[in-house]
């Protein structure tokens, strides 16, 4: 039933229509037509509603929660994708900001040290507000490249990279051409940032990480590592030499289909596993162990830092989508952070990995009401942090500080979720036996 | 008794003829005249002092290797009368059949160079050099026009080949009876029965663990993935016992026993090089890059049926297609290696033979084509592929590619009586689906889809590109454990007896090759555990 607050608001989630035998029937609202779409609908016991209709459920795209997010009373039980302003982490500009006042904060709080663990974000400059600053450390270091990004843009569009400083000066003039001639048109704000011109090449290719971290509060913070993830290669073998060839660089697969090269049947993507796998055999496991733990402490820090700023409704949860560069002293950079990472599907491995992993978010946000909340897994899901470290040993035996500690995260490791779900949810329906 | 003994003198004979031209026995002998200067060499007991210094310094392990890879990949001599063809291939139909299978992929090549037109050889102007170069590392952006080139033979091909082999002494008979052979082979070669195959693939039995298994999520590490990746260590690790780990002492025989139970990733590498005795010695790098030089001045026309069979297979692989640069650069140089040369004498298999312009049929002016002897066919740089996963650097990558080919890959596309040969593995195959799951053969055939059409492409490939690349893996630690390719038949039944129940319903070849079409999923060991020790026979 929905209850008008004034004219222009709308109420969603009355109470769920249960039916006799106990079954739940969940409202859910989609706008994206693809792998998301399919495992709503499969879904047992839920109910897709149209234009209008109340939802329980919406997995919104960011311009809708811009507009309507402020006017809509949800009840208590309803759940919608995204945080009202996770822009602060997503967006190129404000994260560079909250990270740095973080390790400000580190710096002074802990020490030196702690705040060392948040250098995984090259150099940035917010432009034109930081135009001085940039061009002074441009200066300290001449000679190496720079990348520049459009703040709110994604799929690797406006991005161009450069060594002088009169090569963004032409830009500079033609933006502020088009200012004159157009008024109402803002200045877009870009980031420019150091680029990395080690990066680890795997047959002679660039590459990067996609890593998925599901969000369900910040207040506490409680964090979710997915295990499986996949390498996106660049189609071209790397060099320096041509900074132009926007193939080379980006590793974006929207920019790689456009690429000459691309062959939709070769995919340009390998499962995190396997390259997991290729890295232990070059290096050995403990450097590679190294490795993830570091990229664990880019996903726990880069959430710490937007902890207080992000506006932490219990409604709201995030799937956010990771981008990691990996250098060749095996040394992850962040990129950046998607608040709205692709689902759509690019091959037949693609499309299971991606339901899989909605599967598992769905079973998280839990419309259905069958976890605990004591869970450390669930499905391809670890818990990562709850208000804390979590450790993979049971509970009880606190070994956060003796060294012992070894993370909750199985990034690239063997996901066998569907027996996991099967122990999970099997052992729920026998409780509730007992207890009804 | 006494025939023991000479026969065991006329081996030593052997292996010291061959290592006396290597490099190893000039190292030795360096290393024993710089031993004289040590003072604890005396003259008294030269040879025992010397022994002495070779054992400490590692030495005498080395020469224990180099004896062992010549052991395994050299068959023993038979007779002293026997003639040299008999080591390649002792039976003569089997000779002629691989004869006359040569004379016909030589005439397709031939005929290929004339309509197209193109020499099978010839030198690069000095511009086409420099340029090949630069690119040596990016040989995969060329984008040559490959349309008129087809790969010379395709592993079907092969298989009709091997279907009308026939022992002329062997009367087949008309009449069926039950020790007919159902399938496409019908040649009578001795197989291993499933008894014998326990025996010998002992280490893969249910109550010894196994990678691959026994590191599986749900297995406490304790119980036997420690132990086991301990044994393996690079570095020795004081214990009580008298246990010592396998890289550290630099045993290849050692190395072989312990790879039967799987390697862990992290030492599989230098695993497989201690196996197959291949070292990083600078002469090794320089023979490599005397070889890239060889590319580069002289272009072959095998050069261009390698560029189309690695644009066909490995670069429309999910998982290799990152390694196409690396394949150019290990099978562009094996086509002009001379040293594989050398496996000829115990491959039934010869080199073809083409001729300078104009001196057709004059020996003098013959040379082996191309300058290894070995022609590809589509999927040979499936064999590359894997190792691409372990080796980085070209001329290790390289090595160890030459080294599996001539101890085990050049088996799979030549006929032959051997028990690692094409010709054995698919008896083999054919023979355990036979008497082992009766019912589904016998379906099988009668709606036409005999399992051997479909199960070849794995065997000859040593499924390579068909499983995922960690399951390769396995697979291949056991190929080099127990130094033969039987398991490839094994594995190919055992996959058959999995999918059993769906193949029972299909009504025709194609669907039979749907239900086997996709083996990403397959996990090996399970699979040879289960058909090997667990199935009722």
């Amino acid at each position: 039933m929905s209850k008008p607050k004034n004219q222009c608001s709308k109420t969603h989630g009355a109470p769920k229509v249960k039916e006799r035998d106990q079954k739940v029937c969940i409202r859910f609202k989609c706008t994206v037509l693809n792998t998301l779409m399919d495992v709503l609908r499969h879904r047992p016991g839920w109910v897709e509603v149209k234009d209008e209709g109340e939802w329980d459920f919406y997995w919104c795209d960011v311009s809708w929660l811009r507009e309507n997010f402020d006017h809509t009373y949800m009840d208590e039980h309803v759940r919608i994708s995204h945080f009202r302003n996770h822009y602060e982490l997503t967006r190129k500009n404000y994260m560079v900001k909250n990270l740095k006042r973080f390790r400000k904060q580190l710096e002074r709080e802990v020490g030196k040290l702690e705040a060392a663990k948040c250098d995984f974000f090259p150099k940035t400059f917010e432009l034109p507000s930081d135009y001085h600053l940039f061009v002074e450390e441009f200066r300290k270091t001449p000679g190496i490249t720079w990348i520049m990004k459009p703040v709110a843009r994604s799929q690797g569009k406006g991005i161009f990279l450069f060594r002088k400083l009169k090569d963004i000066m032409d830009w500079r003039k033609d933006v502020g051409r088009s200012d004159d001639q157009k008024d109402d048109i803002p200045v877009e704000n870009y980031v420019a940032q150091r680029y990395i011109e080690n990066p680890y090449l795997i047959g002679g290719r660039k590459f990067d990480l996609r890593v998925y971290v599901l969000v369900m509060s910040y207040i506490p913070l409680r964090a979710w590592l997915y295990r499986d993830g996949f390498v996106r290669f660049s189609n071209t073998r790397f060099t320096l030499s041509s900074i132009d060839d926007h193939y080379v660089h980006l590793t974006n697969v929207a920019v790689q289909k456009t690429s000459p090269d691309y062959d939709p049947e070769k995919g340009c993507k390998w499962m995190i596993q396997r390259f997991r796998q290729y890295l232990t055999s070059k290096h050995g496991p403990e450097m590679v162990e190294t490795l993830f733990r570091d990229m664990d402490n880019i996903f726990i820090k880069s959430l710490q830092s937007v902890q207080k700023v992000i506006i932490s409704d219990k409604h709201c949860f995030e799937l956010y989508g990771y981008d990691i560069l990996i250098d060749q002293d095996l040394k992850p950079w962040l990129l950046e952070v998607n608040a709205s990472p692709s689902l759509a599907a690019s091959s037949q491995e693609d499309y299971q990995l991606k339901t899989c992993l909605l599967e598992d978010t769905l079973h998280i946000v839990d419309m259905e009401a069958r976890l605990t909340g004591k869970e450390k897994r669930v499905g391809g899901f670890d818990l990562m942090w709850n208000d804390g470290p979590v450790s993979r040993e049971e509970e009880g035996i606190d070994t956060a500080g003796t060294g012992n500690f070894v993370a909750n995260t199985h990034l690239g490791c063997n996901n066998d979720r569907k027996k996991q779900l099967r122990q999970l949810f099997c052992s729920f329906h026998s409780q509730k036996k007992v207890t009804s | 008794m006494l025939q023991e003994e000479e026969d065991l003198s006329l081996t030593i004979a052997q292996i010291v003829q061959k290592l006396k031209g290597s490099r190893l026995y000039a190292q030795l002998e360096r290393q024993a005249w710089v031993s004289l200067q040590k003072p604890e060499i005396k003259l008294e007991t030269l040879k025992e002092d010397i022994k002495e210094f070779f054992r400490i310094t590692g030495w005498e392990k080395k020469l224990h290797n180099a004896v062992y890879s010549e052991l395994t990949v050299f068959p023993l001599p038979r007779h002293p009368a026997a003639p040299p063809e008999h080591l390649k291939e002792p039976l003569v139909y089997m000779r002629k059949a691989q004869g006359s299978w040569e004379k016909r992929i030589l005439k397709s090549l031939n005929s290929m160079c004339t309509e197209l037109s193109i020499p099978l050889a010839r030198k690069r102007p000095v511009v086409e050099q420099k340029e090949l170069l630069n690119k040596w590392n990016e040989m995969g952006t060329d984008e040559p026009d490959l349309s008129l080139f087809r790969p010379v033979y395709a592993p079907k091909d092969f298989l009709e080949v091997l279907i009308n082999l026939r022992n002329p002494n062997y009367e087949n008979g008309e009449h069926l009876n039950f020790k007919t052979h159902l399938g496409l082979i019908q040649v009578p070669l001795k197989v291993k029965y499933i008894s014998e195959l326990k025996e010998f693939f002992v280490e893969l039995s249910l109550n010894t663990g196994q990678l691959g298994i026994d590191d599986a999520t749900q297995v406490p590490p304790e119980l036997f993935e420690n132990e086991h990746v301990r044994l393996g260590q690079k570095e020795p690790i004081h214990s009580m016992d008298s246990k010592t780990e396998v890289l550290a002492e630099q045993d290849s025989a050692a190395a072989q026993q312990y790879i039967r139970q799987g390697s862990p990733t992290a030492l599989r590498a230098e695993l497989w090089a201690l196996i197959l005795n291949v070292s990083n010695q600078p002469e090794d790098l320089l023979y490599y890059e005397q070889l890239k030089s060889n590319v580069i001045q002289h272009d072959l026309l095998v050069d261009s049926l390698i560029y189309k069979d690695v644009k066909l297979t490995a670069s429309n692989d999910d998982y290799y297609f990152v390694f196409e640069d690396y394949l150019y650069q290990v099978l562009l140089c094996f086509s002009r290696d001379t040293a594989v040369l050398g496996h000829f004498a115990y491959n039934s298999a010869s080199p073809p033979k083409s001729y300078i312009r104009g001196k057709l049929g004059m020996e003098d002016y013959a040379v082996f084509y191309p300058p290894n002897g070995v022609i590809p066919f589509h999927g040979f740089s499936m064999y590359v592929a894997p190792l691409c996963f372990l080796y980085h650097e070209p001329s290790k990558l390289y090595q160890i590619f030459r080294e599996m080919y001539v101890r085990f890959f050049f088996r799979l596309h030549s006929i032959s009586s051997h028990h690692s040969g094409i010709v054995s593995l698919c008896l083999l195959f054919e023979t355990l689906l036979q008497t082992h799951l009766p019912q589904l053969f016998y379906h099988l055939r009668e709606i036409g889809a005999q399992p051997l059409r479909i199960s070849f492409k794995w065997m000859v490939r040593a499924f390579s590109g068909y499983l995922a690349t960690d399951q390769l893996l396995l697979l291949w630690d056991r190929i080099l454990g127990y130094n033969s390719l039987e398991i490839l038949a094994v594995l190919a039944a055992a996959v058959f007896a999995f999918r059993a129940v769906n193949l029972m319903e299909v009504t025709s070849l194609a669907a039979a090759e749907a239900v086997l079409a996709d083996l990403s999923t397959l996990k090996v060991m399970p699979l040879l555990q289960i058909f090997l020790f667990a199935t009722v026979t």
